[in-house]
C-alpha cells in the first residue's frame, strides 16, 4: 500500500546550522502520529518541508505519491495544515473566509454552500457566520480555522501545536471532528508539547531531538501514559 | 487565472470594508495637489509654465501616494500567518503576484480617476472626452509598470523591520525608466498631442510594464519563500 507520507534522508540546513538531518520516516494512510520533543528540535521545520512551505536542503519528501519539490500543487491539495496561528482574513465575515478558501482549493457552487453549512455547525460558528473574524475571540477564530484546514477534505493534516489558544470547548469540538468518520480516514502528523493529549490521540508516537528521530514506537508499546513518560521523558528534556 | 481573482477579489473586498488605504492615497494625493497649486499661485495663469510642471506634480502625487498603499498590500497577509495559507494553496506562487497586481492595480486606478478632477480644476485645465480616454490610457499603462515592480518590491521587503523606509529607496530608482515616458506622455496629451505623437512614450511604457511582469512573476516564488 502506497505511504501517505515517504521521508528519505531528509535534510534541511538554515545558513551553517543544521536543523534537520537525514530524517527518515514513512507514515501510512490512516495512522495519527505525534512528534514530541524540545523547543528547537526541528518539529515546525519538518512540518513546513512536507507542507512545501519551505524546500529541503538534501533527501526527498512524497505526500501521496506526489514528490514535493517536483509536483507542490498536487501535495497542497492532499495537505490541511492548522497551525497556532489562525490563517484567517481579519476583514472578512467566517463565511467570506471560508468561501475564499474553499474557491482556492478549487472547491464552487452548492458543493462549497454544503461544507461550509456543515463545518460551521460542527464548529458551532453557524449563528456568527455573518461577522467579522476580526470581532471573534481567541477560541473562536481557533475554531473556525479548525474548519477553514478540514474545508477540502485533506487526506494528511498537518497539525502544528494545535491546542494553543483552544478554550475547552473548542478543544473538544477540535478532537470530536478529528475523531468523526469524515476525517477518520486521514492521516495526521501533530506536533505537540502537550504529552497527555498527544498520546490520548495518536497511535504512534514520535521523539525528535536535534534534527532527528530518537524514538519511534506505537501507543500500544506502552501500558498507559504514566508507562510512556517513564520511559521516554527523559528524552523531551 | 481564476484564482488570482478570486484573490484579488478577497483584497477588494476587504479594502473596500475598511477603506484604509484608500482614504489615506486620496488624502495624500490631494494635498500634493494642494500644496503644488498653492506655491505655483503666480505661474497658473501662464499656460506655458504650468504645461511643462503640472505632468510632474501629478505623477508626484500618484508614485507616493501609490506607495502608501503598496507598503500595506502584504501587510493583511502576515496578519494571522495568511500569507503561509495563501502559499499553502494548490497554486502556482505567480497566481498570488497577479491576484495582488490586479487589487493594487484597481486601489491605486482608482484612486488616480479620483485624484483627475481635483487636479483639471486646480491646475485650470478643460479636457475633451478624446483627451481624457488617452490620458487615462496613460495612467493606466504608467501604474501598471509601477505596480508591477512594486508589489515584487513590497512582498521583498515584508520580513523587514524598515519596510516603509525601504520600500521607497529601492522602488523609485527602479521606477524612473517607467517615471520618465509617464510624465512626458502625459505632458504631450495634456498639451492636446493625438496619440500618433506619443507612440515613442506609450511603446516604451508597454515595454517596460511587460519585462517587469514576466520578470516579478517568474521571480515572485523566491522572494516569498524562506
Amino acid at each position: 500500500m502506497e505511504n501517505a507520507v515517504s521521508i528519505r534522508e531528509l535534510s534541511k540546513v538554515f545558513g551553517k546550522t543544521p536543523v534537520l538531518k537525514a530524517l527518515d520516516l514513512d507514515l501510512r494512510k490512516g495512522e495519527f502520529a505525534v512528534i514530541f520533543g524540545p523547543n528547537g528540535a526541528g518539529k515546525t521545520t519538518l512540518l513546513k518541508l512536507i507542507s512545501t512551505l519551505i524546500e529541503p536542503t538534501a533527501g526527498s519528501v512524497f505526500v501521496s505519491g506526489f514528490n514535493i519539490t517536483e509536483e507542490p500543487e498536487k501535495v497542497r491539495k492532499e495537505i490541511g495544515m492548522l497551525s497556532h496561528d489562525s490563517y484567517l482574513y481579519g476583514d472578512l465575515t467566517a463565511k467570506e473566509n471560508l468561501h475564499f478558501f474553499g474557491k482556492m482549493y478549487g472547491i464552487d457552487g452548492q458543493e462549497l454552500e454544503k461544507r461550509i453549512l456543515q463545518l460551521l455547525k460542527e464548529v458551532g460558528l453557524v449563528t456568527k457566520a455573518d461577522e467579522r473574524v476580526s470581532t471573534f475571540s481567541r477560541g473562536m477564530k481557533q475554531r473556525l480555522s479548525i474548519a477553514r484546514a478540514l474545508l477540502h477534505r485533506p487526506s494528511l493534516l498537518l497539525l502544528d501545536e494545535p491546542y494553543t489558544g483552544l478554550d475547552p470547548g473548542a478543544s473538544l469540538v477540535f478532537e470530536n471532528l478529528l475523531k468523526s468518520p469524515e476525517f477518520q480516514g486521514s492521516t495526521k502528523l501533530m506536533v505537540s508539547h502537550d504529552l497527555e493529549r498527544g498520546f490520548a490521540l495518536c497511535n504512534r508516537l514520535l521523539i525528535l531531538d536535534k534534527g532527528k528521530f530518537v524514538y519511534d514506537g506505537f501507543k500500544t508499546n506502552f501500558s498507559g501514559f504514566q508507562e510512556f513518560r517513564e520511559k521516554c521523558g527523559s528524552m523531551l528534556a | 487565472m481564476i484564482r488570482s481573482f478570486y484573490i484579488a477579489a478577497k483584497d477588494l473586498k476587504a479594502e473596500f470594508r475598511t477603506k484604509q488605504m484608500l482614504n489615506s492615497m486620496f488624502i495624500f494625493s490631494l494635498l500634493v495637489l494642494v500644496v503644488f497649486s498653492v506655491s505655483f499661485g503666480d505661474f497658473l495663469g501662464d499656460a506655458e509654465k504650468v504645461e511643462k510642471l503640472a505632468p510632474g506634480v501629478l505623477w508626484i502625487a500618484f508614485t507616493f501616494a501609490g506607495m502608501l498603499g503598496l507598503s500595506r498590500t502584504f501587510v493583511m497577509e502576515t496578519e494571522n500567518g495568511c500569507l503561509e495559507a495563501l502559499m499553502l494553496c494548490p497554486v502556482d506562487r505567480g497566481a498570488i503576484y497577479t491576484g495582488k497586481i490586479l487589487s493594487n492595480l484597481a486601489i491605486v486606478f482608482l484612486m488616480e480617476a479620483v485624484t483627475l478632477p481635483f487636479f483639471i480644476i486646480l491646475f485650470n485645465y478643460s479636457l475633451g472626452i478624446g483627451t481624457l480616454f488617452l490620458l487615462l490610457l496613460i495612467f493606466f499603462l504608467g501604474t501598471f509598470g509601477f505596480i508591477a515592480v512594486g508589489t515584487l518590491l513590497s512582498a521583498l521587503t515584508l520580513g523587514t523591520r524598515t519596510r516603509e523606509l525601504l520600500l521607497p529607496v529601492l522602488l523609485l530608482p527602479v521606477l524612473l525608466p517607467v517615471l520618465i515616458p509617464a510624465v512626458e506622455a502625459t505632458a504631450g496629451v495634456l498639451a492636446g498631442n493625438s496619440i500618433g505623437n506619443l507612440v515613442p512614450e506609450i511603446r516604451l511604457l508597454a515595454v517596460y510594464d511587460l519585462v517587469f511582469f514576466v520578470i516579478s512573476h517568474l521571480v515572485f516564488e523566491y522572494v516569498v519563500s524562506d
